[in-house]
């Protein structure tokens, strides 16, 4: 799917229309341009989310009460999502007790930061550029060697996490480099790539869609404007598409967090 | 799979492009920016909104307990109070009964005795009234026994005057006088009972 679409962008390109490419994810700097704390379009849309996903819930925060709204039920279903279907599922309720706002702060922000790709204006997600999603893998991974090191001390989380029990000793030479690049690369670096791709693919499709069917409609000639409907067509579905991915990337991240948490406290591999 | 053709399109697209940026390698100012959004947004999370989420519905939970145990208790306690109220019903029903059963026992208890005193009465009563009567007839005999026979005997006397003085006459007189004194005193006494029990 990936490559037809790339396909696409490099045969539309050829013909002049505005086609989505990855220097979209690094545009123009309105503000510092050049320095550490250089402010671009993306930038400014990850402020936005931020702010509006704070306002939410600080405004729904501060107006909670006992006998909850409906603001204050909607916001509690997602929170009690995060407690129950994530947390307690994975980690029980005991364990996970403590990891409940980790998860759900991770939840949140990583859905808000997603669904800035189908908000009108904004257009793109912020986590599509891949410091966000680093920032909240890098936050992931110290947590949850953090919960190994409680659990079993720091030397006893390396002999847990690289020597697992149970193993005949020859083993430990496959074994170890293994869970090694498992525990310190591969845990974390996936949860980057996995959001990180998801959210710039999508963005690349949605922009796709609409770019070619604002090219068709207005530029092309005679028949071929009848294909603009199918590819707006397209890119609503991907609307659609894109507003579970957004959820369902939150929710991905947010379980596989508990479940690194697990895979660290836990007694047996 | 997916990531790393993604990757090769990019890197196709990048080249399209002439540019030398790749997705993968963040810039400083990306990593610097992200840094900051994602310690603000935990801090506010984890400092003041999941806190104060949390303690809204531990106070409910306590709330819902709490009502749950108070109803519990007040269903106990009305429970309780019917029983109570039960009991003390039957226990009135009882009473109620016990005291029926005295009443009307002392009641049968008193119309006996009152029957009982109430006949002694009426048969005292009666036997005065019989003492009464024999007495006043035994005075009234009395009375007229010696009243009857001095007024005979004055009447008599009265009646027949001097011829009574010779013996012979006297006691034929007196021999004629008695026998029919006998013969009526008889059918007199005969009517006379038949009167007095008339």
């Amino acid at each position: 799917m990936f490559t037809l679409a790339t396909t696409q962008i490099l045969a539309a390109e050829s013909d002049g229309f505005h086609a989505p490419s990855i220097s979209d994810f690094f545009p123009p700097a309105i503000f510092f341009d050049g320095t550490a704390f250089e402010i671009n379009r993306i930038m400014l849309v990850r402020f936005i989310a931020a702010i509006a996903l704070l306002t939410i819930f600080v405004i729904g925060a501060r107006r909670a009460k006992l006998v909850p709204g409906r603001f204050q039920n909607l916001l509690e279903l997602g929170l009690d999502f995060c407690r129950r279907q994530i947390t307690y599922e994975i980690l029980g309720e005991q364990l996970g007790k403590k990891y409940v706002p980790l998860i759900t702060t991770i939840f949140f922000a990583v859905f808000f930061f997603n669904v800035t790709g189908i908000v009108p204006f904004l257009n793109v997600a912020g986590t599509s550029v891949i410091g966000l999603p680093i920032i909240f893998a890098l936050w992931v991974f110290v947590m949850y060697l953090a919960a190994g090191f409680k659990r079993f001390g720091f030397g006893g989380f390396f002999k847990h996490a690289l020597f697992p029990p149970g193993v005949p000793k020859v083993l430990y030479l496959l074994l170890t480099p293994v869970e090694f690049l498992q525990v310190f690369l591969l845990r974390p670096a996936t949860l980057v790539i996995r959001l990180f791709a998801n959210m710039l693919a999508g963005h690349l499709l949605l922009a796709l869609c609409f770019a070619a069917t604002s090219y068709l409609f207005f530029e092309a000639s005679g028949a071929i404007k009848v294909a603009g409907v199918v590819t707006l067509a397209g890119g609503f579905a991907f609307f659609l598409l894109e507003a579970f991915v957004a959820a369902l990337q939150a929710y991905v991240f947010a379980i596989l967090t508990a479940v690194y948490i697990q895979m660290s406290v836990e007694a047996e591999h | 799979m997916i990531a790393a053709q993604l990757i090769t399109a990019a890197h196709s697209v990048v080249l399209a492009e002439e540019t030398e940026q790749n997705p993968l390698l963040p810039e400083t100012y990306d990593i610097v920016w992200s840094f900051v959004i994602v310690v603000v947004v935990g801090v506010v999370f984890m400092r003041y909104v999941l806190p104060k989420f949390q303690a809204v519905l531990d106070e409910r939970t306590e709330k819902i307990e709490g009502g749950l145990a108070q109803a519990e208790t007040a269903q106990a306690e009305a429970a309780a109070a019917l029983a109570e109220y039960h009991q003390q019903l039957q226990e009135a029903r009882e009473e109620a009964a016990k005291i029926r059963e005295e009443a009307r026992t002392e009641g049968g208890a008193i119309v006996a005795d009152l029957r009982a005193k109430a006949s002694d009465d009426a048969s005292r009563i009666v036997e005065t009234a019989h003492r009464q009567i024999e007495a006043e007839r035994q005075q009234a005999a009395v009375s007229l026994r010696s009243e009857v026979g001095s007024l005979a005997t004055e009447l008599a006397s009265k009646i027949v005057g001097e011829s009574l003085e010779d013996a012979a006459r006297q006691s034929r007189v007196v021999d004629r006088f008695l026998d029919q004194l006998e013969h009526a005193g008889t059918t007199s006494a005969a009517s006379g009972t038949n009167g007095q029990e008339g």
